[in-house]
């Protein structure tokens, strides 16, 4: 193993950020966090927490959404990024691997690859190289390479999707829900190569995440979010071990497993208590 | 050979050339709808915008000058020049890649993420605001359009098919028209670079990753407003050779529009998504609606081509909803 986990350096940055839909919807209510360099940063959260839109508003996908970032700023490598296309994002080291997958379905397998190397501008010979990179990483992907991406199954998809974003020569690659709709032991493999290439290749990895029990036990760092804000954060380790994030998010709790009827939301028994 | 059956094939022949007419049209349309999503109403107006700029530029007339006159009160309508037909064609391609930016930008930048209706309601607004401007810029009356194609039967092709009578006194030969023989030629030549182009290389390929999924190719730093100038362009240029084709044949005129109603048709026929489904669905159409009319058409008394090309549309629509060639539609449950 090379020098894994985190370094103490920030790569990204997300102060405080608000962001609206359609000029009236809220979906952001300030949400803070830090991506170290080399590390794999967790967002967890249920379904429309905001994990996506966070995901979004870095990789400035918002736009062609009608949302956008009316507060708070987004800084990558010391430098505000929150006004740069997509296109410039890519280029400078910031990609996103959308939910669902999102292959180009009528294109080849390794067309969908190639596609990703679209802003590198690197030389043939290089393209094929990290083209035999990613097929290293996905030996299925070479054996499916010349059928139709629409055609490949989920697990395959997913593969897809991230080697896509490899070929463009990523620093931190943001993952949404690489999880979503795939079998059990389909969802270890894909994240045992997270891991490796974050390992390996030194990838920093921001994810966003349903599925907390996966997601906490290969990330470094994890922030939960709720209804727009940041809840809670810390070490990976320390989370799974905190009872409030058993309770709510791993459905167990320290008397065995719990009704789903007891189970509530963690804010609002918050309030309560406060 | 009976008469009949060499009537029949010359008929056969004349349908098939007919076809790569409409087939030049149906792509410019297949272009755009495959990268945007948008059917663009306004592709038969494109090509009689590239006609009628070819033509003002060839004949050096000078663009609003209606306009100019009547506010200044001079009486100026040409520069006094010709310009040589090639770098008309260059120019007018010019003309239209500029159009192609100006589309983008001033229109369907700002429907990014709309309803395709609402997207199409916008070309039919470019369409006559297209229609207008043309008249304004070059004058409405019809126009001829000589880029030195070659007119009139093909007496060669006439001589040497003679024998195919086989001493039938009533055959001279097959009649073709060069400039459809020339047309043929071009829209092969098109296609064949088209299709290349969006196979093997990098822009084509980010074509078509954006034609599939406009998020995810803008996800992977494919610039959207960049592959959609270009796709324009491209459809420009399509709409210039269908121009330059039809208006050689019968004259820049402002029915030349209405091409783009034959269209209709043979894109249902072929897919709307198959530049390969454009060709063979203008083929199929051109053969189709002459050799009916041949057959079919005395029995009823005529004038079948008006209709026929759509009840065969019709047919397909039932049968095969996305066309001989279009993109099958991939569902995974």
């Amino acid at each position: 193993m090379l020098d894994a986990g985190p370094t103490d350096e920030t790569l990204l940055e997300v102060n405080n950020i608000e962001v609206i839909y359609n000029h009236v919807i809220l979906v952001l209510k300030g949400v803070s966090l830090k991506v170290p360099k080399g590390g794999i940063t967790a967002l967890l959260g249920g379904n429309g927490a905001g994990k996506t839109t966070t995901l979004k508003a870095i990789s400035n996908l918002l736009h062609s959404e009608r949302g956008e970032v009316t507060k708070g700023n987004i800084i990558y490598r010391g430098e505000r990024v929150q006004d740069l296309n997509p296109a410039e994002l890519v280029k400078k080291g910031v990609i996103q691997v959308m939910e669902g997958r999102h292959c180009f379905e009528h294109l080849t397998v390794e067309e969908n690859l190639l596609t990703g190397s679209y802003t590198c501008g690197a030389s043939r010979g290089d393209i094929d190289a990290d083209l035999n990179m990613v097929y290293d990483y996905f030996p299925r992907l070479k054996e499916r390479r010349r059928s139709q991406a629409g055609y490949t199954s989920g697990g395959e998809q997913q593969m897809v999707a991230i080697g896509r974003a490899i070929m463009s020569r990523p620093e931190c690659i943001l993952l949404d829900e690489p999880s979503m709709g795939l079998a059990p032991q389909l969802v270890e493999e894909i994240f045992n190569i997270v891991r490796d290439l974050n390992e390996k290749e030194g990838a920093t990895f921001l994810l966003a995440e349903q599925n907390t029990n996966v997601a906490l036990r290969f990330a470094h760092y994890g922030y939960i979010l709720e209804s727009g804000r940041v809840v809670m954060d810390g070490p990976a380790k320390e989370l799974r071990e905190n009872p409030d994030v058993k309770e709510f998010y791993l459905g167990m709790s320290d008397d065995g497993r719990k009704s789903f009827r007891d189970v509530r939301s963690y804010r609002r028994r918050k309030r309560w208590l406060s | 050979m009976p008469d009949q059956l060499l009537f029949g094939t010359e008929v056969f022949l004349n349908g098939l050339m007919a076809g790569v007419l409409y087939a030049l049209v149906a792509l410019g349309f297949v272009l755009i709808y495959k990268a945007s999503g948008i059917f663009n109403y306004a592709q038969g107006v494109m090509a009689l915008f590239a006609a009628l700029t070819l033509v003002g530029i060839m004949d050096g007339q000078v663009p609003f000058s209606h306009l100019i006159n009547a506010v200044l009160g001079t009486d100026i309508h040409h520069f006094g020049w010709n310009v040589p037909a090639v770098l008309a064609i260059i120019l007018t391609m010019g003309v239209m890649v500029v159009l192609a930016w100006a589309v983008q930008q001033f229109i369907f930048r700002h429907l990014v993420n709309q309803e395709p209706i609402i997207l199409f309601m916008a070309t039919i607004g470019l369409a006559y605001f297209m229609e207008g401007f043309g008249d304004i810029m070059w004058g409405s009356d019809i126009k001829k359009l000589d880029v030195g194609l070659p007119q009139g039967g093909s007496f060669w092709i006439e001589e040497n098919t003679q024998w195919l009578g086989f001493g039938n006194e009533n055959f001279y030969g097959f009649f073709l028209d060069q400039l459809d023989i020339v047309a043929t030629v071009i829209a092969a030549i098109l296609v064949i670079v088209l299709v290349l182009f969006s196979q093997y290389t990098k822009q084509g390929r980010a074509m078509r990753a954006v034609a599939d999924d406009h998020q995810a190719a803008l996800s992977v730093g494919i610039s959207l407003n960049f592959i959609w100038v270009m796709v324009w362009s491209v459809a420009g240029f399509v709409a210039l050779v269908a121009g330059i084709m039809w208006g050689a044949k019968s004259g820049v005129q402002f029915s030349l529009s209405l091409i783009a109603l034959k269209a209709l048709p043979v894109l249902m026929l072929g897919g709307f998504t198959s530049i390969p489904g454009a060709i063979v669905g203008g083929l199929i159409i051109g053969v189709g609606e002459k050799m009916f009319e041949f057959i079919v058409g005395p029995m009823v008394g005529g004038a079948t081509e008006n209709w026929f090309a759509y009840v065969l549309a019709l047919i397909f629509l039932v049968f095969r909803p996305q066309g001989l060639f279009g993109d099958k539609i991939i569902e995974r449950v």
